[in-house]
This record gives C-alpha cells, sequence and structure tokens, in this order.
C-alpha cells in the first residue's frame, strides 16, 4: 500500500484549473520529486495534499486511509502524519528557534515537554544549527531559517515530508547547506515528496521523478529515464533547457533556445 | 498684565478652586481610562468577529463593519448629543456623566478596532497557514502566532490615538459633565484670569496624557525587544 495516493485530483483557483487529474502514488521510504515549468501545479499539489486548497475532484490515501478535506477530524488525522516545509520557510517570526520547533509537538500535540526538548536539540544539532536555540528567525539567514523548518517539521515524526521549492528563495551559496540537509534524510529513507528546480539534486537523491506541466504529470520515471531519455517532447524540451542552463553556465539566457540533452 | 496674573494666582488655587479642578481631573481621568479600556476590549472582540470565517458569525461580522465604518466617520460630538438627547426621548433618566462614559466608550471602541484590525491583518498569511498545516486551532493559531506578531503593530497607534482621545473628551463638557475643560468655563466665568484657568488645565491635561505616552513608548519597547534576542524563554 502506498504512504501516499493521489487519485484523479482537479483543482482550481476560481476559474483556472490548475490541477487537472493528477494521478502518483510515492511508496513508502520512497523519494518522488516533481519537476516543470513555474505554473505546471507542482506547489499547488503539495497545497492540496496539506488541505490548504480544497479539491474539486479525486482523492488522496495516507497509508490506505482517505482523507476527507471537508471534514475537520479526518483533516486533522492526515495533519498529524504529514509535514511540510514552505519555500518562504514560515517559521513563526514571535518565537524562537528552539520554540518553533517544539511549539507544535508540546502545545498542539500534548507530547511531553523534556522528551519533546531532548528530540529538538538533537534535531537542531543534526541540521547544524545546536548553537542557535536561542535566535529569532530575523536574526538567521535564509538557509539557516529553511534548515530550522526541516527540524520543526522532521520533529512532527511525520510518515512523509513535503518539501515545497525549499531552495528557491535562497541564496545560491546557501543552497548546498539546505540539500545537504535533505539528503541526511534520504539517506535515512525518510518518505519525501519534493518539488524542485534544482536538477542536479533531483537526479541524485529522487527514486523517481515527475515531469510536469498544465496541471497534469506528463512523465514519470526514473530520474535516467527522466533526465537521459526523456519519451515526451515536452519533458525533452524542458529538461534540455534546464539542463543547457546549467552545463553553461555564465551564458544561461543565450541557452534557452532548447539545446539537446546532454549525455 | 503679567504681574496682575501672577497676584491672582494665590486667589485662583483656593481649596475650593483646587478641589473642584482635582475633581474635574479625575473625571476627565475615568473617562479617559474607561474609553481606553473598554475600547480596547470591546475594539478586539468586534475585529476578532470581523475578521473571523466561521459562517456563523456573519450577523456579528455584518454589525462589526457598519458599526466601525459609521462610528469612525460621525464627529465625536455628534455622537454625545445623539446619545444624551436620545437616551431623554427614550425615557431613560440617565446622568451627563454616564451618558459622557457610554458614548466615549462607543467611539473608542471603533476606533480601537479599525487599528487593531489593520494589525491582525498585516500578519503574513503565509504565518497562519504554517500554523493550519501543523493543526493549530484558530484560537490556538490567534493566540501563539497572530496576536504575538501584530502586537509591536498595533501598539504605537493605539496609544497615540489614547492620547487623542483624552483631549476628546473635553467635549463631554458640551453635556454639562464637570471634567477639566467645564471646570475652566466655571472659574472663568467666576470672574479668575481666562489665561490662568486655561493654563492651569493645560497642565492637567498634559500630566494625565504624558505618562500614558510613556507607557506607550515603554511597552512599543518591550514589545519590540521581545522578538529580539531575549535568551531562555520558557516554551
Amino acid at each position: 500500500m502506498a504512504q501516499l495516493d493521489i487519485r484523479g485530483l482537479v483543482a482550481r483557483y476560481s476559474d483556472t484549473t490548475v490541477l487537472d487529474g493528477i494521478d502518483l502514488a510515492v511508496e513508502r521510504g520512497e523519494i518522488v520529486s516533481l519537476i516543470g515549468p513555474s505554473g505546471s501545479g507542482k506547489s499547488t499539489l503539495l497545497r492540496v495534499v496539506t488541505g490548504l486548497l480544497r479539491p474539486v475532484q479525486g482523492t488522496v490515501s495516507l497509508a490506505g486511509e482517505r482523507i476527507e478535506y471537508g471534514d475537520r477530524r479526518s483533516l486533522r488525522r492526515a495533519r498529524d502524519r504529514l509535514a511540510i516545509v514552505f519555500q518562504q520557510y514560515n517559521l513563526f517570526g514571535n518565537m524562537n528557534v528552539l520554540r518553533n520547533v517544539m511549539v507544535s509537538p508540546v502545545t498542539i500535540k500534548r507530547r511531553d515537554r523534556r522528551e519533546v526538548e531532548t528530540e529538538a536539540r538533537a534535531l537542531l544539532e543534526k541540521v547544524g544549527l545546536g548553537d542557535k536555540l536561542d535566535a529569532y528567525p530575523d536574526e538567521l539567514s535564509g538557509g539557516q531559517q529553511q534548515r530550522v523548518a526541516i527540524a520543526r517539521a522532521l520533529c512532527l515524526k511525520p510518515e512523509i515530508l513535503l518539501l515545497d521549492e525549499v531552495t528557491s528563495a535562497l541564496d545560491p551559496e546557501r543552497v548546498g547547506e539546505v540539500l545537504d540537509t535533505i539528503k541526511l534524510l534520504a539517506a535515512e529513507h525518510m518518505t519525501l515528496l519534493i518539488v524542485s528546480h534544482e536538477m542536479g539534486f533531483v537526479r541524485d537523491v529522487s527514486h523517481r521523478v515527475a515531469f510536469m506541466a498544465d496541471g497534469r504529470i506528463q512523465e514519470i520515471g526514473t530520474p535516467a529515464r527522466i533526465f537521459d531519455a526523456p519519451e515526451v517532447a515536452r519533458t525533452r524540451s524542458f529538461v534540455s533547457r534546464i539542463l543547457g542552463n546549467r552545463t553553461n553556465g555564465a551564458s544561461e539566457d543565450a541557452s534557452f533556445g532548447g539545446r539537446l540533452p546532454q549525455t | 498684565m503679567l504681574g496682575f496674573i501672577l497676584a491672582e494666582i494665590p486667589r485662583l488655587f483656593t481649596i475650593y478652586n483646587v478641589i473642584l479642578l482635582a475633581k474635574a481631573a479625575l473625571t476627565t481621568l475615568a473617562l479617559s481610562a474607561v474609553g481606553c479600556a473598554v475600547g480596547l476590549f470591546c475594539g478586539a472582540l468586534l475585529t476578532v468577529a470581523r475578521l473571523s470565517r466561521r459562517p456563523a458569525l456573519w450577523p456579528l461580522k455584518a454589525f462589526a463593519f457598519l458599526y466601525v465604518e459609521i462610528m469612525r466617520r460621525v464627529p465625536f460630538l455628534i455622537t454625545l448629543m445623539t446619545f444624551f438627547f436620545g437616551a431623554q426621548v427614550l425615557g431613560f433618566d440617565f446622568s451627563p456623566l454616564a451618558i459622557a462614559f457610554v458614548s466615549t466608550s462607543v467611539i473608542s471602541t471603533a476606533f480601537v478596532a479599525e487599528i487593531v484590525r489593520s494589525g491582525l491583518q498585516a500578519v503574513r498569511p503565509s504565518q497562519l497557514e504554517a500554523a493550519a498545516v501543523m493543526n493549530f486551532s484558530a484560537w490556538q493559531s490567534f493566540w501563539l502566532v497572530r496576536l504575538p506578531q501584530a502586537w509591536p503593530i498595533i501598539l504605537p497607534p493605539v496609544f497615540a490615538y489614547f492620547v487623542l482621545f483624552i483631549k476628546d473628551t473635553a467635549l463631554a463638557s458640551q453635556a454639562g459633565v464637570l471634567e477639566l475643560t467645564q471646570a475652566a468655563r466655571i472659574l472663568n466665568t467666576k470672574g479668575f484670569s481666562a489665561s490662568l484657568v486655561y493654563a492651569a488645565v493645560l497642565l492637567l491635561y498634559f500630566a494625565i496624557s504624558y505618562p500614558l505616552a510613556r507607557l506607550g513608548v515603554v511597552l512599543e519597547k518591550r514589545l519590540g525587544a521581545a522578538r529580539h534576542s531575549r535568551p531562555g524563554r520558557p516554551v
């Protein structure tokens, strides 16, 4: 049974259909990445799964249990079992680092405070911020805030962790530290659903990669398949454009003409 | 002329007149304090109702909206007179002081509600989304995230408004309430020099509003500091 099972999911923002029939299953311990152009619905898919946007059609199940987004109890149960890290970190600005990590387990899940604190300290140590427990979010760099956000999500002990473009808001030199943290999770066989534009990272870490465009999954397969031998024309042009960018470095604009993938 | 005024000082500050001024100052203080306290409480309550998304609360939302939008646009004096004569017409036997208490509270509620609303809405929605995804209830999200972040935004304008508000209580004199402005008028009518009397009242207004302004500054600093590097706060 898949850890996360999405079937026929349709979602709209007012009149615009942003998800147009998504089918996706993420197995336990699997890492699936969503790639695709901006506006293709990747982030929206994560918003729908977490219940921030109500789907108009289709189902989402967590380990076989269907999430009823209209039902508070069902949504609450689902949110107890998953966690999301946002592009803009969304740490609570009025709480210091330690409290950001502890607030939900202690106040919402009513777990033992001492136990949670030990875990929180260990997690913050693990993401390399053991010395920043008392700092407030606006005293930290973007990369540090994002690592706190990851620790906060992990302290919820989620069955699946959703990562929504977690490096997109960061300075280039801060991207590596966050990606390294995620690689740690991958090594521990955490179930991850990742939205990312970091193609090198996606290729390294994912078991499967899904290419999305126009609110649909156009193609899904192993990283090697998607990056080296895409079958769908749109995947091919997207991948070639992105990889062309990366290899060309400085002349990014010039490479937007759609060159062939370099294998 | 100045010597003439100075010579009048001992004559003005007789026990009787000092008691009159003190009583008047207390009334002004009480009007301000009650107005501010009620305004803060009811204003916050109205705003919470206004921002709520619960369908069951929509009549309250509509009321809050109309109340705030209308009351902020009506001159204080008109509100006061409406309450004053309205009570008479409806056959209530309220003292002018009671009317003044009610109308100042009604006014400050509307203004404070608006300040609180803009402060609460300044909190980024993404903060509340993060809370929602972590299963915060509406109340937990409000108390733990929204209000603490809105406070530093709300406080300075609220205190600025309160200081203005103290001066507005002078209008209660129009309903015959013995507060500072009315006391000045009485003493003036009794033949004391207008400049001396009003100078005394000016100082008393300052004495009431200055500590409030200071309190605002202190709270603002404390709340501003709370967001930064205060180590070892319990979770």
